[in-house]
């Protein structure tokens, strides 16, 4: 009895704690900064868009919603491409070649980004890939490998030999097996990768801080930091820049949960 | 049309097994190495090899755009233990907050995925929503918080109002890296939740029925029995919330400004403002120091669990 009282009051205070916050930002960005000192909690009086107006057109944001999308559905789509076939190859190989280069490869999972970016930075100078949202493409492709690499080949491992034995005897190569056998049946450990890189990219800060000089190249999360300069408390601005950066993120969330669960720990989820 | 190729390999290799040549194996070896090659040679070429640069960079005085620079040994590794008091700081201020977060997300993990790792409707509605944050940038989330820790406006000082208190949060210098440890225990104590449910979920329901039946109460049956079971799942949750405490970037510069004020300046932060005041070479420098740290505090959290399942 005493147990499923404190469990109900437990979970009460943490669910508080997590819908209090959004949703008096989400209604904050139908108020004006009066109104939401005012009243944090209650209803906007007129359910205004034009902090979203404003936000979109003014505030640059509407072009950094084009440049994240952009960026993003590219580097998820050409990471799943390189990492499966990657993946792919190391589930099919066998013995020390398959073990070193998926060892080498996962490798890069442990690595945190300062370890490399001063040398990236200067590399990308060079290749003229700075302040290019390609370079922003290309450096999340190389930050996406090895994670990516490690879901797809750990689920391809666990592909049966023998379906591959089989197919070879029928006349189909390795190459068809790819995209005729190994994809299709690869769907779950694609999709947790897919939804693990697109959280990662559409939210990444740290690359386009350092690659991206003009304002019409910024992506969304650049564009917000940006905010925090002009509008030092002007919150509902601010708040309207949160809602538009998360609102696609967040309706893909409450479709596909489950992937997200899995995608998200499975990023994390090494030994 | 698949079933019938399928069917008929597995007669092909059961019954009578058509040996393919030597050669024709040889072949498929080659194609499938040349599958791995494409993100073989991105890896090597944009990963790896800045990795070893960064380590070359780190004993040059190099201020990234100047054609020539002196190699200075061990200068910048002396300079940043010794004598570069922002290089200290950012590193105290980091253990403290790693410190905050370890301790407190572990916990408020825990203690959500023993209340909802058995499956139902609300449970599942439930850990969706403690999730949620999670999926988030780091920037929004720094918002979010930004406007809870406002001293005149803020949700923070709301709460605390009623019960006649008040605290200006960010403003402290001593106490500011504590509320920002808050913000990212709030961002990312669902996503620990998640591993802690599914290590809870393998514990086997008769063991747990059987010490029911036992007369062992609620948290018998969790020290004894529980916790050395999810071992895995804990270790898990505190060698990648270490990482995860010295990658946090985005939340510091969203909540503490770029560059940040002092008082909630973290290893990865002082590193970034390094390098943007152009001192290639010694951001190089601190950023091998950062990478030892994560590598001696992670290979010590896991000495620990070692150590507590070893006692348990």
């Amino acid at each position: 009895m005493g147990y499923k009282f404190a469990r109900g009051g437990l979970l009460t205070i943490f669910a508080v704690m997590i819908v209090v916050p959004v949703l008096v930002v989400l209604l904050g960005t139908f108020k004006s900064m009066q109104q939401l000192f005012d009243s944090p909690f209650g209803l906007p009086e007129s359910w205004s868009i034009r902090n979203y107006v404003d936000v979109l057109t003014q505030h640059n944001m509407g072009q950094a919603f084009i440049n994240s999308t952009v960026v993003t559905a590219s580097s998820v789509f050409l990471t799943l491409f390189i990492s499966s076939m990657a993946a792919y190859g190391i589930a099919r190989l066998r013995g020390w070649k398959s073990v070193l280069i998926f060892g080498f490869l996962v490798l890069g999972m442990s690595v945190p980004a300062q370890a490399n970016m001063i040398p990236q930075y200067v590399l990308f100078g060079r290749l003229g890939l700075l302040n290019n949202l390609l370079g922003l493409i290309l450096i999340n492709v190389v930050t996406g490998i090895p994670v990516s690499t490690f879901i797809m080949g750990s689920f391809m491992k666990t592909l049966p030999h023998e379906m591959f034995e089989a197919a070879a005897v029928d006349g189909v190569g390795p190459a068809r097996a790819y995209y005729r056998i190994a994809l299709p049946l690869s769907g779950p450990s694609i999709a947790a990768a897919a939804i693990f890189l697109f959280v990662i990219q559409w939210n990444e800060l740290l690359y386009p801080l350092l690659f991206i000089q003009s304002p019409d190249k910024q992506t969304i999360p650049l564009r917000l930091l940006g905010f925090q300069g002009e509008f030092l408390t002007n919150y509902p601005l601010l708040f309207t820049g949160v809602a538009i950066a998360s609102i696609p993120i967040t309706i893909a969330y409450v479709l596909l949960q489950r992937y997200f669960v899995e995608g998200m720990t499975s990023g994390a989820v090494k030994g | 049309m698949s079933q019938s190729t399928t069917s008929a390999g597995r007669t092909n290799t059961v019954r009578t097994p058509r040996r393919r040549t030597t050669k024709a194996r040889r072949i498929d070896e080659l194609i499938l190495l040349l599958f791995t090659v494409p993100a073989l040679i991105i890896y090597i070429v944009f990963f790896v090899l800045p990795t070893l640069q960064s380590a070359q960079y780190s004993i040059t005085n190099w201020d990234g755009f100047s054609g020539t620079f002196d190699y200075v040994g061990i200068h910048n590794f002396v300079r940043a233990i010794t004598s570069d008091s922002l290089f200290t700081s950012s590193l105290v201020n980091n253990l403290k907050f790693w410190i905050i977060v370890l301790v407190f997300q572990t916990l408020a993990a825990l203690l959500l995925a023993v209340m909802l790792f058995r499956n139902s409707r609300s449970t599942s509605v439930l850990r969706g929503l403690f999730f949620f944050p999670t999926i988030l940038s780091s920037i929004s989330v720094a918002y979010i918080w930004k406007f809870i820790y406002d001293p005149n406006y803020g949700l923070g000082n709301g709460l605390l109002h009623l019960f006649g208190a008040s605290s200006s949060f960010l403003g402290n210098n001593d106490t500011a890296i504590y509320w920002v440890a808050l913000t990212q225990v709030w961002f990312h104590a669902g996503q620990m939740m998640t591993i802690f449910i599914a290590g809870l979920q393998s514990v086997p329901q008769e063991m747990l029925e059987a010490a029911a039946v036992d007369g062992a109460s609620r948290w018998r049956t969790f020290t004894s029995i529980t916790w050395p079971m999810i071992a895995p799942a804990t270790s898990i949750v505190l060698a990648y919330t270490t990482i995860q405490s010295f990658k946090a970037f985005d939340v510091i510069l969203g909540l503490a400004g770029n560059p940040p004020k002092p008082s909630m300046d973290i290893l990865s932060t002082r590193i970034y403002t390094t390098f943007a005041n152009n001192q290639f070479g010694y951001a190089a420098a601190e950023a091998i120091l950062f990478v030892i740290v994560i590598v001696v505090l992670n290979g010590g959290v896991r000495r620990l669990v070692g150590l507590t399942q070893a006692g348990s």
